[in-house]
């Protein structure tokens, strides 16, 4: 965990309502300690947005705007713009951020479009892999197999069909300058991407994973392990790519995906019987052809 | 300056000289030409100012809402089907306070898909707590304009001002245009001072989420608001007036009214079919008027309720539907001048839906309709073999 300085408690102050354990709001605080006061966020609708204000009382001490779920790209390039134009392009540097739903699937067209217009704002997807804050329905970033109110494991299914969408491969696509993965459990790490991505102009994207003990179904005290275990295991590489290129991965010991499965109820339809282990494998290939792909040292 | 123009180029010389800081807006027929004049008046460096290409008027909306957010004076135009993939961001921006101006050219909504004039689009939102325009002519929507951003940035209002013209009747028509001098309209219409806006100097959050302790009073807030807008807009023209020697303003408008017993109620370029036609009818003794809406929002259901207070009947002409439900303009009016001892009779038509030709010999029709008795969301000037065709 993180030390709190008088600094960021001021720009994200205590007393919100997120769940206990809750990874989004620790990412959400690490976020702002690494950016600083000279930001202006664009916070799609959802979790963070909800437990962090009500009117009329506010978590955020950065100026902070919420506008809807899937316009959060186009309203920061409005900001952004504006700042330009009113001749203060020097006071804040523009951020829009939202979960998962926000990002992969409702406001994705947004994103891709500011990103071919190359705007000068930082994305952040808060990943908790599904629509947490209308109770857990699948998006387009829920993992393979996990179990939400609209993948549910039944007689005849075994929760969500498809993989997670690969949004850090689509923002290479698009020439982005800077595309990193983080997660909570390496604050470090997600510190140092943070603070890089400021130092780059035009468009930049920065996937968090963030683990979410009500949707995953894990204890509140195990948010920082199985952040861990979701980078240790290779279902959640953390890597950099600058200039299309990829240029660090992290190197971990590679542990077996059922450490990271088995303390999480939304998968546990998985270890009852042979049809859920057969799926297990498959979610192994999925998490090995990971550490290929970024050329992870497995350190075995 | 008088200067020949299409309707939109109009519009979109006007905009500029209104010194917008940010421009976004996505092309749909019949709006188009304002956005690329627009960008061409950017382009050759007239204008100084962001004009941002987006991938759809969803984001064209959102962008000039974050624009607004952020202290600058924002500017998008749109119609039909890009208005309605606005509608989310319309209701947001109203609720938010933010003094944006839209231009729609009213086009009608599929299916079919129609590219051609009605008023169904911009109808579709007027709940959502825009100022809504309505112009009769290029000039009168020209000048719109230059009162729009006065009249949304005014700090009793605080709110969006949509300016709407006919699809190509007006935003296709060539006429001449008095444009006032860059240096008038900076006169008339100084830079935008936001009371509050997105600023690292003072951090601030803006769209907080509002429960059920607080979103009644909020929405209250804004009913409040749109009962003191009036004198605003009033005001706005009498300055232009002072200005510039013409008035371009009004809640509405009365034509030959003084001693007519039938009045026909419309809004935009339709207006100046029934007053024509009017005109022919007076000819003949007939005794009648017209009573032109030019602001839909807020209703002036006062203004309305006194111009309707000795006729014996009303006659509104509607280029939208309700489907299933009452004609749009007739229920509003009727709720207005429910209290007149007078106690006209209220008829209403649907006419020139999807861009077909209101002729005069229509407006005859109706009118001799509605003498005979009242009449209920009547269409006029359909093919009547086409319906029969269609039927089977
Ligand atoms: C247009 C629209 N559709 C649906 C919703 C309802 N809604 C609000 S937040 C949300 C899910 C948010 O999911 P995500 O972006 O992953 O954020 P999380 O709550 O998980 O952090 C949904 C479906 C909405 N507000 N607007
Ligand atoms: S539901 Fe999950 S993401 Fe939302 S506040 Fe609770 S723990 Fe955080
Ligand atoms: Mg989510």
């Amino acid at each position: 965990m993180t030390t709190q300085t008088a600094e960021n408690v001021k720009l994200f102050n205590s007393g919100h309502t997120a769940c206990a354990g809750c990874g989004l709001a620790l990412a959400a605080r690490l976020v702002l300690q690494a950016t600083g006061p000279k930001v202006i966020v664009v916070n799609a609708t959802g979790c963070l947005e909800v437990f962090t204000t009500r009117s009329p009382q506010t978590a955020w001490g950065i100026p902070w705007i919420h506008s809807l779920f899937e316009n959060q790209a186009a309203v920061a390039t409005g900001v952004e713009a504006a700042l330009r134009a009113l001749g203060r392009g020097d006071e804040a540097r523009v951020i829009a951020w939202g979960g998962d739903g926000a990002s992969a699937d409702i406001g994705f067209g947004g994103i891709s479009g500011m990103w071919e217009r190359y705007d000068d704002v930082l994305y952040i997807c808060y990943d908790n892999e599904a629509y947490m804050n209308t109770g857990i329905q699948r998006s387009g970033l829920t993992p393979f197999k996990g179990h939400t109110s609209t993948s549910p494991a039944g007689k005849v299914s075994l929760g969500n069909m498809k993989q997670k969408k690969n949004i850090p491969a689509i923002a290479v696509a698009h020439g982005l300058p800077y595309v990193a993965t983080a997660t909570v459990a390496y604050p470090k790490d997600l510190e140092r991407k943070v603070k890089k991505a400021m130092e780059v102009r035009g468009p930049r994207y920065l996937q968090i994973l963030v683990p979410c003990p009500l949707g995953w179904g894990h204890a509140t005290s195990d948010t920082i392990s199985m952040s861990k275990l979701a980078v240790e295991t290779g279902l959640n590489p953390l890597f950099e790519y600058i200039d299309g290129k990829l240029a660090t991965a992290m190197t971990v010991k590679q542990k077996p995906v059922e450490e990271y499965l088995k303390p999480q109820s939304r998968f546990k339809h998985l270890f009852r019987d042979a049809a859920g282990a057969e799926q297990i494998k498959l979610i192994q290939e999925i998490a090995n052809s990971n550490f290929a792909k970024f050329k992870v040292e497995a350190v075995k | 300056m008088k200067k020949v123009t299409e309707g939109l180029k109009a519009v979109a010389e006007s905009v500029a000289l209104c010194r917008p800081d940010v421009i976004s807006a996505y092309p749909i027929t019949p709006q188009t030409h304002i956005v690329e004049e627009l960008a061409q008046i950017v382009a050759d460096g007239k204008l100084k100012c962001e004009f941002i290409n987006v991938e759809s008027e969803f984001s064209a909306a959102s962008t000039v809402l974050g624009a607004s957010a952020a202290g600058a004076r924002a500017y998008t135009a749109t119609s039909s089907q890009g208005l309605l993939l606005m509608m989310e961001v319309l209701y947001n921006m109203a609720g938010m306070r933010l003094p944006v101006v839209i231009t729609d050219a009213n086009r009608a909504v599929s299916a079919p898909i129609n590219i051609w004039s009605d008023w169904q689009d911009a109808i579709t939102v007027r709940d959502a707590g825009l100022i809504m325009m309505y112009a009769e002519d290029n000039q009168d929507c020209c000048d719109m304009h230059y009162q729009a951003f006065k009249i949304a940035e005014d700090p009793e209002v605080q709110l969006p001002v949509m300016v709407n013209m006919d699809g190509f009747i007006l935003t296709h028509a060539f006429d001449p245009i008095d444009f006032p001098s860059q240096a008038d309209i900076d006169k008339y219409l100084p830079k935008f001072k936001p009371l509050d806006f997105l600023s690292a100097n003072n951090p601030r959050s803006f769209g907080l989420m509002g429960g059920p302790d607080r979103y009644l009073e909020t929405r209250y807030a804004m009913a409040e608001t749109f009962k003191s807008i009036t004198p605003v807009i009033l005001k706005a023209a009498d300055d232009f007036k002072k200005m510039f020697g013409r008035y371009s303003g009004g809640m509405i408008e009365e034509y030959r009214m003084e001693d007519a017993e039938t009045v026909l109620v419309s809004m935009g370029s339709t207006i100046s079919d029934l007053k024509e036609a009017v005109d022919t009818m007076r000819e003949k003794g007939k005794k009648i008027g017209v009573l032109k809406i030019r602001i839909l929002r807020p209703y002036p259901a006062a203004e309305i309720k006194q111009a309707l207070s000795r006729c014996k009947r009303v006659i509104c002409v509607e280029k939208a539907i309700s489907l299933g439900g009452p004609g749009i303009l007739a229920a509003e009016l009727k709720s207005a001048i429910y209290s007149n001892a007078n106690k006209p009779e209220v008829s209403n038509f649907i006419i020139g839906l999807g861009g077909r030709d209101v002729k005069q010999d229509h407006i005859f029709e109706l009118v001799e309709k509605a003498e005979k008795g009242v009449c209920e969301t009547e269409f006029i000037g359909l093919d009547m073999k086409l319906v029969e065709e269609m039927d089977k």
